[in-house]
């Protein structure tokens, strides 16, 4: 539930920003979806609203791309659960993602608030 | 999308529900541990994911490729409609093999003698050096490929340019027995460069190299190949180093040949190569290989990388005059000199090797399959009748699921799967049939003594030939009627449902012009048939000149028995003699030259001193060859045991030479000499009888000129004697003969054959064309009036509410069925109007294969318009009588 005055974004992920966020939450170590999608909701602070069906596709997407790996395991409470973990491939795709996102963030950010020129 | 998981994607589905239904399952624990009510939770957890049903979707979407998936569907909905129908399904599978299966037979064998290169080391690189055209040569010629000497191969050999490689290779025949019965083996001579010119690897041992073929050599090695290894050896590879008995002489095996190479002679396998240095060795004369006219060898080369064809044509036309000049033979007469040094070599392709079967065979075999693709034409033209009809049954299904919203391209992929399918098990089943029938061609027209051996292994042309013709074909029987399906608006066709009074004339307009099609191409068929069931049947009656039946001829080699020349005449008139008196042989003769066996002997001839223009041809005989033979005698007298060789030398000629060269007066008063070379006596012969003509080298030809030589007057007599028997029991009788001649001669080797086997052999190529057009003909008939029936009854069917108004308003029984059958009989008319333009056509590309008949002959069409007009009756009155049996009152209540 968002905190803020703002609205959650919903749907409006840019694409690729959700595997960039399941790739990250994937860093730490291997999870399942039912907890993935609550780290990114938790994480954000509830402004990244995922509908949390929507996170199936990607990891689907993500894992025919092999950046993931999945196995079956059991959860904390003893649930049969499917585990994703980040492969090397995946590693080293999400070094990549966040610069390209940290450079994408620089130059949003400079349109949005340009430095005062020099006269 | 990996492949993998597209074939799993069944299994992945599951596998994704299960992962949801775990995260629903963990939603719905927490959600009960912050207090939720269960039922609450589960709601909550499911709001929270989304629809699973949808979800599973997208990732399934993700894992398939929409065309791949709805062709499957396609398929399997068009498997389910076939099975619906079996009848239909059998139908249309069993006429679609029919013709695939006799289309493809036709292409690989077409492939095999004509397409196909040979199993060699690049054979686009191989050309054959002969002279351009040899017309004119004179000399002796053996095998099968006589196209150069062997004085002229050491010429071509010694000074071309231009290869890398050069080999000369010839065919012969060799004895493998030790005396008695001849066993033959097919040889072929080679020369050492053979093997290493054609890139040839070894299955056992070695093979020969040029240091194996040196003149003079005492023992040389032999090869043998791959399947007669198999055959006299078992494969045994003790074989090689063992010794093969060669007409009576003793050659080591030096190895075996790869399997696969069959020699550069498509349609037959070398069993043995013989090294050309052991041509003295076997034939027992020395000085053979240099005879400048005696024509027995083929040569091959691999042209060198940078060279050309046309660039090495050139070098050998410059060569040609200086190795002409040096080979030019004294046995030639000036006249043979002048045009053997006008000859030119060249060099012509040869990676497809060289043919008898090709030459023979090659134009029957591409009009069998312009006659096979139509039979497949027919068959399609029936099947597009025959879906266009179930089509039309669907109608209303097809119209409802229009008007519910489906695209027309995927109805009419729909029905197209149908008849892929269809086309794809009649191609499957064609191609099986197809195997079979190339297989029993090949043995149709193999036999003992002319053993062939064609590799019809499949390859990727007959392959891709037979998928062609299943995509052809089902592009023609499918395209149409499933495209026309389309075509209707829903609504009238849903309003419709069979209850037009009558139905409109542009709807039956492509089925009347399918029929019209198979009748116009069943007619070529049945013209081509009669055709050739025509000339078959008028080379079977053409009278010979002679008698065929009960006629055994025994081939012997005296060469073992080591009969000194003078000795010769002698011998053979102690075996002619001593064969004569054997019980149940009538009459028994020497000849040289056996009629219509293909071989023969032609000599310019002088009459009062002046050459005489064209050859005629000559044969030796001995006293009751004609008497034998069954010719009868128009005057004069047969030879006789008193024509010697120290008597006046005579000769019998045939009516045809008496015309031709003795034209004015008595034949019997005059006398003619052979050209010899110069320097040999010239004797005069006396003609002292004359007979009827016979045909000489082939049933066709029209009769010529033949003079008949005294065999007992032969001055060098070879060591080879033909008798001619008449026996009412030829076969039986072959024992007897082996043992008579082993009691004059022990070591004499001997072959049997029969006139009437041999005239069949001559006829073989008729026979076949006979036989595969008329049931090609036949078929054709019967599907084109399978094709007439069934639109005939579907227009009866579509008929019945006007046929029935016809009857209320007093149409009478007959008038119906006459309705009907002018309705079918204007059908045929058409048909047979295109048709036999159609047929005039292509029966002029075979008339060189025709005998006795003109390509339009007036009766075989009549005929054919006949047998088709009576097929096409008997398929139209079914449902004209089914048309006049209607009860108009039940016909329009049915309403």
């Amino acid at each position: 539930m968002p905190k803020k005055g703002n609205p959650p974004l919903q749907g409006e992920l840019l694409q690729g920003t959700l595997d960039l966020l399941i790739l990250k939450t994937l860093a730490l170590g291997p999870a399942h979806g039912h907890t993935i999608a609550h780290v990114i909701e938790r994480r954000s602070d509830a402004v990244l609203q995922v509908e949390h069906g929507s996170l199936y596709p990607a990891l689907h997407r993500l894992e025919d791309r092999e950046w993931i790996a999945s196995f079956w395991g059991t959860s904390e409470n003893n649930r049969r659960a499917r585990y994703y973990r980040l492969t090397p491939a995946g590693r080293k795709r999400l070094v990549e993602q966040e610069s390209r996102w940290d450079d994408l963030v620089r130059a949003i950010d400079r349109v949005l608030r340009p430095a005062p020129e020099e006269r | 999308m990996s492949w993998a998981r597209f074939f799993r994607r069944r299994r992945w589905d599951e596998e994704r529900a299960r992962e949801l239904q775990s995260y629903l399952e963990m939603e719905t624990d927490e959600n009960v541990a912050r207090g939720l009510s269960p039922e609450a939770a589960r709601d909550a957890a499911r709001r929270k994911l989304g629809e699973p049903l949808r979800i599973r979707e997208e990732i399934y979407r993700m894992n398939t490729m929409g065309i791949v998936d709805a062709f499957a569907q396609d398929l399997r909905y068009g498997l389910r409609i076939l099975r619906l129908n079996p009848g239909f399904a059998a139908v249309a599978i069993l006429s679609l093999a029919l013709g695939v299966g006799a289309n493809s037979a036709i292409f690989q064998l077409l492939n095999a003698v004509r397409i196909r290169t040979l199993p060699v080391k690049d054979p686009s690189e191989l050309v054959e050096v002969r002279i351009a055209d040899r017309k004119g040569a004179v000399g002796r010629f053996n095998g099968r490929f006589p196209q150069l000497t062997n004085p002229l191969w050491e010429g071509i050999r010694d000074k071309a340019e231009g290869f890398s490689d050069l080999a000369a290779w010839g065919t012969s025949r060799f004895d493998l027995s030790d005396g008695g019965e001849a066993r033959y083996a097919e040889g072929i001579w080679v020369s050492g460069g053979f093997f290493p010119t054609l890139g040839v690897r070894p299955a056992a041992g070695r093979l020969l190299r040029l240091d194996d073929d040196v003149r003079g050599c005492a023992s040389p090695g032999v090869v043998i190949g791959h399947s007669f290894w198999q055959r006299e050896f078992g494969g045994d590879p003790a074989a090689v180093g063992r010794r093969l008995r060669l007409d009576g002489h003793l050659f080591p095996i030096v190895g075996v040949s790869a399997p696969g190479f069959f020699g550069v002679e498509v349609g037959r396998s070398f069993d043995v190569a013989v090294p050309l240095c052991a041509e003295p060795i076997i034939s027992g004369v020395s000085g053979d290989l240099d005879r400048r006219d005696w024509w027995f060898l083929t040569v091959l080369g691999r042209i060198k990388p940078d060279w050309t064809a046309t660039r090495v044509t050139a070098q050998l036309a410059s060569l040609s005059p200086g190795i002409l000049q040096d080979t030019v033979s004294p046995r030639f007469s000036p006249d043979d000199v002048k045009k053997y040094l006008a000859f030119s070599l060249a060099a012509f392709p040869a990676g497809t090797g060289v043919s008898s079967l090709r030459r023979n065979y090659e134009r029957p075999l591409w009009i069998l399959l312009a006659m096979t693709t139509l039979v497949l034409l027919i068959a399609c033209a029936n099947l597009a009748n025959l879906m266009l009809a179930r089509a039309s049954a669907r109608e209303r299904e097809i119209a409802v699921r229009l008007a519910i919203g489906a695209s027309r391209g995927r109805i009419v992929r729909q029905l197209m799967a149908e008849s892929l399918l269809l086309a794809g098990a009649g191609a499957a089943a064609g191609g099986l049939l197809a195997r079979w029938l190339s297989t029993s061609l090949v043995a149709f027209l193999s036999s003992e003594s002319n053993r062939l051996f064609v590799d019809l292994q499949m390859d990727w042309r007959v392959l891709a030939f037979t998928s062609g013709l299943a995509v052809l074909t089902c592009v023609l029987f499918g395209l149409a009627p499933a495209v026309r399906a389309t075509h209707v608006a829903p609504a009238a066709a849903m309003k419709s449902g069979g209850r037009g009074v009558t139905s409109s004339r542009e709807r039956f307009g492509l089925r009347r012009g399918l029929v019209v099609a198979q009748m116009a191409l069943s007619l070529v068929l049945v013209v081509g048939a009669l055709l050739f069931v025509g000339t078959l049947r008028n080379l079977l009656t053409v009278d010979p000149g002679f008698r065929p039946d009960d006629l055994l001829v025994a081939s012997m080699d005296l060469r073992r028995a080591g009969v000194p020349e003078g000795q010769r005449v002698a011998a053979k008139k102690d075996i002619v003699d001593a064969l004569a008196r054997l019980p149940g042989v009538t009459a028994a003769a020497h000849v040289d030259v056996l009629p219509i066996s293909g071989s023969g002997w032609n000599q310019t001839i002088l009459v009062g001193g002046v050459a005489q223009k064209d050859f005629p041809q000559l044969n030796r005989v001995s006293p009751g060859y004609f008497k034998t033979m069954g010719t009868p005698f128009v005057a004069g007298r047969d030879f006789e045991e008193t024509d010697t060789g120290s008597s006046v030398t005579v000769a019998i000629v045939n009516e045809t030479f008496a015309r031709t060269y003795l034209g004015g007066g008595d034949p019997l008063r005059q006398a003619f000499q052979i050209q010899e070379p110069p320097g040999a006596p010239r004797p005069q012969y006396q003609v002292v009888g004359v007979v009827k003509d016979t045909k000489y080298y082939n049933l066709r030809e029209p009769f010529k000129p033949i003079a008949y030589l005294a065999a007992a007057q032969e001055t060098q007599p070879d060591e080879y004697l033909q008798v001619v028997m008449r026996t009412a029991a030829p076969s039986a009788t072959a024992p007897a003969v082996t043992r008579t001649v082993a009691g004059v001669h022990p070591l004499v080797a001997l072959t049997f054959d029969t006139m009437s086997s041999q005239l069949r052999r001559t006829v073989q190529s008729e026979a076949l064309m006979a036989t595969l057009t008329g049931s090609f003909g036949v078929l054709a008939g019967v599907i084109a009036a399978i094709g007439l029936y069934g639109v005939m009854s579907y227009l009866v069917a579509r008929r019945r509410n006007e046929i029935g108004i016809r009857m209320a308003l007093g149409a009478d029984r007959a008038a119906v069925v006459k309705m009907v059958l002018r309705e079918s009989g204007m059908l045929l008319a058409a048909g047979i109007v295109v048709g036999a333009v159609l047929a005039v056509g292509a029966a002029r590309t075979a008339s060189a294969l025709l005998f006795g008949l003109t390509p339009g002959d007036p009766i075989t069409f009549a005929k054919a318009v006949a047998g088709l007009a009576a097929v096409a009756a008997l398929a139209s009155y079914l449902p004209a009588a089914r048309a006049a049996r209607i009860d108009p009152t039940l016909a329009l209540r049915e309403q």
